[in-house]
């Protein structure tokens, strides 16, 4: 049996699709390409798998996630969690949530931050540099017109670079790509142990 | 084909000043932003969504989103399905109530979709892989969007 996890936790869910994923047995040659299945890595996930059904787009969205997530340079990748976080948090992923607050945790060495976000949400006592970000993806997120010139004029104010403020936008709007993936085409899930 | 050429910037009026040198630092994004573009909106294998319907889609969210550049160059591309593209139409005397309803409950109240409004489809007789299609259509949409109005308050320019 399993219960569909409903409150923000840094321990990862398992997810459960709401479709049924490909069966790796009946894939076809592009779709083993685009899943990087190899001899010695068969383990694919089930929400691979059912991205898997698009193909083309699975294709080209990992060297773009990996790319906004990770390339050198600009924002700390800490504050790009924090980014993908407030996104998460306005679509209510709690997946997507609990894997990046979890990440951040990691990348800090301390889980202050990402408690108080999901103790306390948009009220969470925050630095001014992680407040400026936080508000700043929590409003793009909510709508693209709900960030206004005084968002953007805060961002500035905490310090953030340029470069930083487009990694920012980068990382928030990734994620109102993922958690409308991860969030409609599945349920966060923990396995419950029979008493 | 330059960065400046893509649809992401060409929307959001980006081509030289201080946002430009810092989407330079990020050309191998922004060059994967137009290869997603153009995996959602002219796949090779559409399945039940033809590139004239997921072209009034993605012009539909542009414009409820508050991007008329981004909605008008996705319009142009409509075709026959023009009519779905206004997001004060509901898609029913189209046959495309479903879908259209769907579409707009991920794009904009996504944290309200629940398993339903997946079983809802399926009830249609939308096959499972073009249920993940249409969500990877409404999902980068969402992202482009985002990308297009931040780079413009970037700019310091309102939509």
């Amino acid at each position: 049996m399993s219960r569909i996890v409903h409150k923000f936790t840094r321990k990862v869910p398992h997810w459960q699709p709401r479709v049924t994923p490909v069966d790796l047995q009946e894939a076809t040659e592009e779709q083993l390409d685009a899943l990087q299945v190899t001899p010695s890595n068969t383990k694919v996930s089930d929400y691979v798998l059912t991205l898997a059904h698009d193909v083309e787009s699975l294709k080209v969205r990992s060297p773009l996630f990996n790319a906004i997530m990770y390339d050198p340079g600009g924002m700390s990748r800490a504050e790009r969690e924090l980014g993908a976080i407030g996104a998460s948090m306005v679509n209510r992923c709690i997946y997507c949530a609990a894997v990046h607050a979890d990440r951040h945790a990691k990348l800090e060495k301390d889980t202050a931050v990402t408690d108080e976000l999901f103790a306390k949400g948009e009220k969470a006592d925050l630095s001014p540099r992680n407040r400026a970000i936080f508000d700043f993806a929590r409003k793009l997120s909510e709508s693209p017109v709900d960030a206004a010139p005084e968002d953007m004029a805060k961002l500035r104010e905490a310090g953030l670079s340029d470069e930083e403020i487009l990694d920012l936008i980068l990382s928030a709007a990734l994620f109102g790509w993922a958690n409308r993936l991860m969030h409609v085409l599945g349920d966060p899930v923990r396995q419950e142990v029979p008493a | 084909m330059s960065i400046f050429d893509s649809t992401t910037l060409k929307a959001a009026g980006i081509a030289q000043g201080p946002v430009a040198a810092a989407a330079e630092t990020r050309t191998k994004i922004i060059e994967a932003t137009q290869a997603a573009e153009d995996a959602v909106l002219s796949p090779r294998d559409p399945g039940a969504f033809p590139h004239d319907l997921r072209a009034a889609l993605a012009a539909r969210l542009a414009t409820a989103g508050g991007e008329p550049a981004l909605a008008e160059r996705y319009l142009d591309k409509a075709g026959a399905m023009v009519a779905l593209a206004d997001p004060a139409r509901d898609g029913v005397a189209e046959g495309f109530g479903t879908v259209v309803a769907f579409f707009d409950k991920a794009a904009n109240r996504t944290r309200d979709i629940a398993a339903e409004d997946i079983s809802s489809l399926q009830a249609e007789g939308i096959a499972d892989a073009d249920i993940v299609r249409l969500c990877e259509l409404c999902a980068f949409m969402a992202y482009q969007l985002r990308v297009v109005a931040g780079l413009r308050l970037m700019k310091g320019e309102a939509a």
